[in-house]
This record gives C-alpha cells, sequence and structure tokens, in this order.
C-alpha cells in the first residue's frame, strides 16, 4: 500500500506530512512516558521482523498480492504510539534507501500505515477484549480482527487521498482499495494472531496490557 | 544470551527466504492499474537499493536476500537505538533524573 510519488497533489502532500510530523512528536512523547527497559529490544525485532515481512508479498485472488503492514501486531503489543515509531522507522528507510513508497508521499504512507493502522487495530483489538475477555483466546480473535480492521481502514484513508488528490473519483477508487484490501487483510491477521501466540508462548511479560488480567480460565 | 538474540532468527530467516515473494502487483498497484492512474507514479530522484535489489550483484534471489538482511539488520539496529534513548527512565537507575 506504499504510495509513490506523482499520485498525490501538493495539498494532501502538505496535510499528511504535517499530520504525521505531529503524530511522531506527541508519539515520542507517549513512548517517553511508557517505554520500559524490556521494551526496547522488543522495538527493535518488531521493526526488524515488519520490514522482513513487508518484503514477502503473498498472492492474493486476481493477480494481486499483498504483504504484511505490521501496525497491529506492533500496536497491540506496545501500545499505538509506540507502534507509530516503529512503523515510521521502517517506512522512512524504506521510502531513503528501498526507494518503496515516494518521498513526497511518504508523509501520508506514514499516517495511513503507520498512525491509521496502529489506532484502528489498537481501538478494535481492545473493543474484542472487552466483549470476550482479556482470556488468550479472547487476545487472538481480537488480534485477528483489529489487525484485519487495520488494513482496511489504512486502505480507506488511501483512496481518500487519492481521490482528494485527483486520481480517480471516490466513490470508484473507495470500494476497490478496501476490496482488495479485505482479502489482504485475512493475511494480515493470520500472521498477527501467529505472532501473538508466539509471544503468549514464550514472553508473555512483553505484552504490555493496560486491562487488569483476568485469572486464568 | 537473551531472548532477543533467539527472536532475531524470525526476521533474518524472513529476510532470507524473500526472493520466494509474489511478484504480482499489491492491492494500491492493481488499483491503480485497473482505474488508469498508475502512470502517474514517478520514479524517484536518487536510488539507493532501489526495488530491494542490493547493487552490482548477478543473481536476484542474492541481490534480494542481501537487500533483505541488510535492511533488517539496520531496523533493528536504529530502533533498538531509538527506543534506548526515548525510554522511561523513572523506574530505573538510582534515581537521578535526567
Amino acid at each position: 500500500m506504499h504510495i509513490p510519488d506523482g499520485f498525490l497533489n501538493v495539498a494532501t502532500v502538505a496535510t499528511t506530512y504535517a499530520a504525521s510530523a505531529g503524530g511522531i512528536s506527541y508519539a515520542v512523547r507517549e513512548a517517553n512516558k511508557k517505554l520500559r527497559e524490556k521494551h526496547v529490544p522488543l522495538m527493535g525485532i518488531l521493526a526488524a521482523f515488519i520490514f522482513a515481512a513487508q518484503m514477502l508479498n503473498f498472492p492474493i485472488a486476481g493477480g494481486t498480492s499483498g504483504h504484511l503492514v505490521g501496525a497491529g501486531l506492533a500496536a497491540i503489543l506496545l501500545g499505538p504510539w509506540a507502534s507509530v515509531l516503529i512503523m515510521s522507522c521502517v517506512l522512512i528507510a524504506q521510502s531513503l534507501i528501498f526507494q518503496d513508497g515516494g518521498l513526497l508521499a511518504l508523509g501520508a504512507n506514514i499516517f495511513n500505515m503507520g498512525i491509521v493502522a496502529s489506532f484502528s487495530a489498537y481501538f478494535i483489538y481492545r473493543m474484542a477484549t472487552a466483549a470476550l475477555g482479556d482470556s488468550r483466546r479472547g487476545r487472538l480473535i481480537g488480534g485477528f480482527v483489529g489487525a484485519w480492521a487495520s488494513v482496511v481502514v489504512s486502505s480507506m484513508f488511501a483512496a481518500i487521498e487519492l481521490a482528494l488528490s485527483g486520481a480517480s473519483p471516490l466513490a470508484v477508487v473507495l470500494p476497490a482499495m478496501a476490496g482488495i484490501h479485505a482479502l489482504i487483510g485475512i493475511g494480515e491477521g493470520l500472521v498477527t494472531g501467529a505472532a501473538l501466540s508466539l509471544v503468549l508462548a514464550a514472553r508473555p511479560d512483553l505484552w504490555q496490557s493496560r486491562v487488569v488480567r483476568r485469572s486464568a480460565i | 544470551m537473551k531472548w532477543w538474540h533467539f527472536a532475531l532468527i524470525i526476521p533474518v530467516l524472513v529476510a532470507v527466504v524473500s526472493p520466494l515473494a509474489s511478484s504480482s502487483p499489491d492491492g494500491l498497484e492493481k488499483v491503480a492499474q485497473d482505474q488508469g492512474f498508475l502512470g502517474r507514479s514517478q520514479p524517484a530522484p536518487f536510488q539507493v537499493i532501489a526495488d530491494y535489489l542490493f547493487p552490482g550483484i548477478a543473481s536476484e534471489a542474492l541481490a534480494t536476500i542481501l537487500a533483505g538482511l541488510l535492511g533488517t539488520l539496520l531496523l533493528f539496529g536504529a530502533v533498538y537505538g531509538l527506543a534506548w534513548l526515548i525510554k522511561s527512565r523513572r523506574t530505573e537507575g538510582t534515581g537521578q533524573g535526567r
């Protein structure tokens, strides 16, 4: 979902750069309050995993491929602001070094795949665990649904930016982007669920959760 | 050995198998193709490791793996360092403030 240069107009580029810069500076302050020593290596591991997994496109229907975004995994494990930092670093490196995602579109890519994806995954995950209980099952189902939704919601924001830039009418580009990413999101949900269950099995203490843990069922 | 020495094996393995990635257009490229605005995309003004191919290597698979490993380790180091710099220091150390 990396937007290349040329798709967005000047107003959209400026707005998304401003929103992402504000989001990153707030994320630094929030991480400064909440991140502990034990989360430092996990931040690095998540960034490395998200970068590598984003290279691994998997085929979906109709001659199209998709890859992990990863914001859902990071946001569910460490909270949305830490996830914004991780995603921003990945997207900056991809744009500057690997020419994946435009330089002018970097603000929009950070906004969509960093900020929007992290927060949509986090809030849907929190709603799901509130409804299903903060058990292993509730967390994994919440992780799948949150990760799936994060891809769809961020693709809709990308569609809105494309429409505002005059690339394609909203009535056409919004359902097209949401529809194709509803399929890609299934892969996102499965990989996120698998990664979360690995963390639960190996190092459950690394999973930062503000929900008071219920006694094991 | 710390836990993350083992955990780092996972992204490294993913980078090593990255040449297996599907080369079909991704969701956005497909939509741009179908709706006829793919041609608006402009090439980057400079190239470092464009398209995840490490320059100067004949084998495409090897070039992809090298680019993947480089990016994976770079991001681990950069984000580890960043997180270390901005992490909370309130509950640690011997109580001296920052």
